[in-house]
């Protein structure tokens, strides 16, 4: 007879293995539909490899992908923490996108010093009021948050596309519906010369170090996670549950709106409607792979951008599909699903006692 | 009384992980019977029965049972199934019924199918009329069950294992959820399916009713079978020795004045979603030096007044004051600065966060004060040496501070709570069945830590299901009955027992 057990504590190397043995189990798979696609499984690994180590251009390359995702990655892990299932970093992403060329595209005419910080700060603005919806409908009326995070995604997109056609639309973009450019002095410094890696990177790391320090030290950080953890025992123990959450849904809000920020401020310089290629779902697979912790979020980041990157190298050089990115990376979301319930459970197998039945 | 064995169960152990439940236990069960399985929590009494009943698998060890022919025949273990061919019936703690049906189709459910259901239903509603005569188990049979009281509840979990044909019944602490006067009638009905051939075994850890209902008395503790006697031979301090296995000193307590008022509420009313979280115009007091037990049958409004007194629920009129500040609104918070102390009846659901430490569930009621944070930034070294400090006074168990508080034991759980509350000096405690669920040292525990702090000045208000635990510790009682809290005078089991039941004294 097979049982399912919990396990009295999944040890440290649960934790720790449980990541890394999914994204190996992802990468293994993903020899399937590589056999499919009648590609050579050595080769197409090899190219994979050299699209990420091959080069410090290719490697810049994985850096400048991890940005975004790093940022996403955090929004998720601090909401999560928190049990509040923010699903719309996607939408806030766009929403500090917005703002960013809102007050970057000649509104301001500041000099970089200024005109940098305002451009940040508006981005997380307007990603944290984005979260901030979804949050008080959620404390407010027990409205559930993964509906509504998830469908303001699509509301937020469309605004964005009606914008793109009329307000924020370059006059000089001969009809695409694209943004004006953010002034000079507004973009974020590059960090390597003659490649793409800039400064969203330096404020990635660091939020992701603040993070990790604000969970662990400050009373903020406690309340989140008590609240996570048991809200009914947090609230019993004076915590303002409702409090903590509309804080880490407002610093989660504004975490993706830094994700739209440096993809527009650091990479791309304007805003087109398909700025994210779902940087702010992929980010909830980061943070789940990273067990959500937020040191853990940069380390899951490096590995996801590594595998677009790598695909992307692999698909020009062997003709298959790049989509294969995608497929491991949710591959690698339900290896660590089903890693997680084997860290929390063991199966235990008895032989059946016989006895005749009477 | 025959002595023909109808079940005996043979060196059964069964082993958790690293903790062994139950060690080589034999029991023999004989026709018209009723044994009284007697341990302490964690004894192994529940583990035992699940073996019986199929839903654990025995690590080694065999059990027989008397087919209709008398004869001894192993039992397929691990099957509940089979336990019921062979006659077993169980009636767990927690009933396994379905509100939105009948009593009757809820005893039929299961045992009959779909289609008899409709067509013999004269047939079967005779049967089990039949059965509730010989039994003196009286339930209003077209009743919704969501609609029947708990002991009403219990009456058709027990008709529905007769009707089972079960010759032998387990009743897992039955009398938990009852008035002491529905409890007599329970064993009174016991008493009359026993004539009748059936046999009983019932889990409790209430030393009173088993010397008065039971005829034969097993004692498990730590998993073995430590004694076995006839009830007629049995002494309750031996029984209780053996169960714990030594004497517990007993909290004692001396008669002092109470002193000022400390809580007062007045008119409070608080309307819950049903009629078992709800108060009605209660008005009382609480003074220092007293320790106030408010007496009921679970489900009379004491989650509502807990609820009230925590900070969590707020009365829709009346007022609530301690030590004079106005508390009628207070969040949980303002509860804690206004020193309540609340130790809440679901110490796992409201009384910790498993998954965090033991330290971080020391402090969590404080972490406003400067003494574990500033400016926002947690104290780690002062939150673990006042964590460590704790330990030692409060005598908490467990892996360390920093392990999850999970992983304590539920007494050790207690310990951390009472240490949380009593650190804090409150000057009204809030208890809500303290000891439920607890082993007698950490009862005793806590028993003697209320007592202090009653000593100490405090004012207690002790809400609990248990009549002995409530004339063991208040000064002053008062009954709790359908969100209505009246004041009584005598300390009579009989009378206040009426009270529970909505009687009028």
């Amino acid at each position: 007879m097979i049982r399912i057990e919990p396990r009295v504590a999944p040890g440290r190397l649960m934790t720790l293995g449980v990541p890394v043995l999914s994204a190996v189990i992802a990468l293994v798979l993903a020899c399937i539909p590589l056999l499919f696609a009648g590609a050579n499984i050595a080769t197409a690994y090899a190219e994979m490899a050299r699209g990420v180590f091959g080069s410090v251009f290719s490697f810049t390359e994985v850096l400048t992908r991890a940005t975004p995702l790093i940022f996403t990655g955090l929004a998720a892990t601090l909401a999560f923490r928190a049990k509040l299932w923010n699903i719309g970093a996607e939408g806030q992403l766009y929403l500090g996108a917005m703002a960013a060329v809102a007050v970057g595209t000649g509104l301001f005419d500041l000099p970089g010093v200024l005109l940098m910080p305002l451009i940040i700060g508006f981005g997380a603005a307007a990603g944290a009021a984005g979260m901030a919806v979804p949050a008080v409908l959620k404390t407010r009326f027990g409205a559930d948050e993964v509906v509504t995070t998830l469908l303001l995604n699509f509301i937020i997109l469309i605004f964005v596309q009606m914008m793109l056609e009329g307000a924020l639309k370059d006059p000089m973009s001969l009809g695409w519906p694209q943004s004006s450019p953010i002034l000079d002095q507004g973009m974020l410094p590059q960090l390597i010369p003659r490649t793409r890696v800039h400064a969203g990177l330096i404020i990635a790391l660091l939020a992701a170090v603040v993070a990790q320090f604000m969970l662990a030290r400050s009373v903020w950080g406690f309340r989140l996670r008590a609240v996570g953890e048991n809200a009914a025992a947090a609230r019993h123990a004076g915590i303002g549950v409702n409090r903590s959450l509309m804080s880490v849904a407002l610093i989660s809000g504004a975490l993706a709106g830094l994700a739209g920020v440096s993809e527009v401020a650091g990479l791309k310089g304007y805003l087109t409607a398909d700025l994210s290629p779902g940087f702010g779902y992929t980010g909830i697979v980061v943070a789940m792979l990273a067990g959500l912790s937020p040191i853990g979020v940069v380390v899951s980041a490096l590995f996801i951008a590594s595998v677009f990157v790598g695909a992307d190298s692999m698909s020009r050089a062997m003709g298959v599909s790049s989509y294969l990115a995608d497929l491991v990376v949710s591959m690698s979301l339900l290896c660590v699903l089903i890693g997680g319930f084997f860290a929390r459970y063991r199966i235990t197998s008895t032989k059946p006692v016989q006895g005749a039945a009477s | 009384m025959t002595q023909q064995k109808i079940l005996s169960l043979n060196r059964l152990s069964k082993q958790f992980g690293t903790v062994v439940a139950n060690d080589a236990v034999d029991l023999d069960l004989h026709k018209g019977e009723v044994l009284a399985l007697l341990g302490e929590n964690g004894a192994g009494k529940t583990t035992l029965m699940n073996m019986l009943f199929g839903h654990y698998l025995p690590d080694s060890g065999s059990i027989d049972v008397a087919g209709e022919d008398g004869v001894m025949q192993p039992l397929a273990l691990g099957h509940p199934q089979a336990a019921l061919r062979a006659g077993i019936g169980m009636v767990h703690q927690h009933f396994t019924l379905a509100e939105n049906l009948s009593a009757l189709d809820n005893i039929l459910l299961g045992s009959e199918k779909l289609k008899s259901l409709r067509r013999d239903r004269a047939r079967l509603r005779a049967r089990v009329e039949g059965i509730m005569a010989r039994s003196g188990l009286t339930a209003p049979l077209d009743e919704l069950v969501g609609k029947l009281s708990v002991g009403e509840r219990q009456r058709v979990e027990i008709l529905k294992a007769l009707f089972r044909d079960a010759r032998i019944l387990v009743l897992d602490e039955p009398t938990a959820v009852l008035t002491p006067q529905e409890a007599d009638t329970l064993f009174e009905n016991i008493g009359m399916m026993t004539k009748d051939g059936l046999s009983v075994i019932f889990i409790s850890h209430k030393l009173r009713e088993v010397l008065a209902f039971s005829s034969r008395i097993a004692v498990l503790r730590h998993g073995v079978k430590v004694g076995e006697m006839a009830t007629s031979d049995a002494d309750q301090k031996a029984i209780a020795r053996m169960m714990v296995g030594a004497d517990t000193p007993e909290a004692s307590r001396e008669i002092i004045a109470p002193g000022a008022p400390v809580l007062k509420m007045k008119g409070v009313s608080l309307k819950g979603q049903s009629d078992r979280d709800t108060l009605t115009d209660v008005s009382l007091t609480v003074h220092a030096n007293e320790i106030v037990g408010i007496a009921g049958v679970s489900g009379n409004g004491q989650s509502a007044l807990a609820a009230a007194l925590s900070g969590m629920r707020h009365p829709d009129s009346g007022t609530i004051t301690v030590e004079g500040v106005d508390v009628t609104r207070a969040e949980p918070l303002a509860m804690i600065r206004a020193h309540v102390g609340r130790i809440p009846e679901d110490r796992h659901h409201d009384g910790m966060v498993g998954a965090m430490s033991v330290a971080e569930n020391m402090v969590i009621e404080r972490l406003w004060d400067d003494e574990f944070q500033s400016r926002g930034f947690l104290k780690n070294e002062a939150i673990a040496s006042h964590a460590e400090r704790l330990s030692k006074a409060y005598d908490v168990r467990g892996p360390g501070i920093e392990a999850k508080a999970q992983l304590l034991s539920g007494g050790n759980i207690q310990k951390l709570i009472l240490a949380r509350v009593f650190e804090q000096n409150p000057r009204l405690i809030l208890a809500n069945q303290p000891v439920r669920g607890l082993d007698m040292g950490a009862a005793e525990e806590v028993r003697r830590r209320l007592l202090e702090a009653r000593d100490g000045g405090a004012g207690v208000m002790l809400i609990s299901e248990d009549l002995d635990e409530i004339l063991g510790l208040a000064d002053r009682i008062l009954v709790i009955h359908s969100g209505e809290v009246h004041e009584i005078m005598t300390r009579d089991r009989s009378q206040i027992g009426l009270m529970m039941a909505g009687e009028p004294a």
